[in-house]
């Protein structure tokens, strides 16, 4: 009884100190995203290239990569040459959030467009159903508009083998 | 000379360096009452220990705006609140309601309290035990 009375405090104080100590490598900016397993919202916007009426009925019918970007955002310029490299393995929709049509389109002209659609969203209506605190963003979609996953900030070659893959071959 | 000019700038400058303040106009006094605590009780998502109600980030004013607009459709303070949950997550909320997910949270610090009473009363029992064993003559 007595040996436990001295050991115990000093196993609690380890235990503290463990979650503590998790609790330093965990990033405070990464949120858990409300939509996981959740469809995409529903939403009735416009194409940016084309104009034309866009719905979530006429996103990809397999998985896809859903990229919140902006041509304000200086992250999604760093992304942005990783992104056209992985359009050749996912198709990735594009959504222009919070921006003007002309500054996106000069964006995409000068660092080009690997986007298979790009929708349109500059009142950030779709950015703030989707949760959207900032871009990028980027959101794993699987065939039937299921969200699985969301990245916050920059998508690269560790954020995709580590976070992306995984789930991304679960899905397909 | 050229330094005095110089600073002239910068002062002249600085003045007009307003923080943009957003007016909203409200039914009554009661709906602005809402509206301020709903700022005060709503955290912002891009910014760690901020409500929206006093953040200058983009998102925040985004969604005192979303807030805004709900209050004047006549929407209640739980709709609101449920409205951000369901895209932001529980983080959103600075004052989070009791359930089985946040029981830790509310107890926790009692439950260590208590434990830590417990264990502080059972040494001062054992020690005063162990000196009624001890003679007070020697």
């Amino acid at each position: 009884m007595n040996r436990l009375m001295v050991w115990l405090p000093l196993g609690f104080f380890v235990i503290l100190v463990g979650f503590f100590f998790r609790g330093l490598s965990l990033n405070p900016n990464e949120q858990p995203s409300a939509l996981i397993g959740q469809p995409v919202p529903v939403f009735e916007l416009t194409d940016l290239m084309t104009g034309e009426r866009l719905t979530r009925e006429q996103l990809p019918r397999q998985p896809f990569l859903l990229n919140v970007w902006a041509s304000w955002c200086i992250t999604c310029q760093v992304e942005h040459p990783y992104l056209t490299q992985l359009s050749k393995q996912i198709p990735l929709v594009g959504l222009n959030y919070k921006d003007t049509e002309i500054a996106a389109k000069n964006w995409l002209a000068k660092l080009g467009d690997p986007y298979a659609l790009q929708i349109f969203d500059p009142t950030g209506r779709l950015g703030l159903d989707l949760g959207v605190a900032g871009a990028p963003e980027t959101f794993l979609v699987d065939s039937k508009g299921v969200i699985h996953l969301r990245i916050q900030g920059e998508v690269n070659d560790r954020i995709y083998a580590k976070k992306v893959q995984p789930v991304f071959e679960m899905i397909q | 000379m050229k330094k005095n000019i110089m600073i002239a700038c910068l002062l002249s400058v600085s003045l007009c360096l307003h923080a943009a303040i957003e007016t909203y106009q409200f039914d009554s006094p009661e709906q602005e009452a809402r509206f301020r605590q709903l700022g005060y009780e709503l955290r912002c998502p891009k910014c760690q220990n901020q409500a929206i109600g006093d953040s200058d980030a983009e998102i925040s004013g985004d969604l005192r705006a979303e807030v805004y607009r709900m209050l004047k459709d006549g929407a209640t303070d739980e709709e609101i609140k449920e409205f951000m949950v369901a895209r932001y997550g529980r983080y959103v909320l600075y004052n989070p309601p009791l359930d089985k997910h946040t029981l830790i949270l509310w107890f926790g610090p009692a439950v260590l309290l208590i434990l830590g009473g417990i264990f502080v009363g059972l040494r001062i029992r054992q020690s005063k035990k162990a000196l009624e064993g001890i003679d007070p003559q020697i």
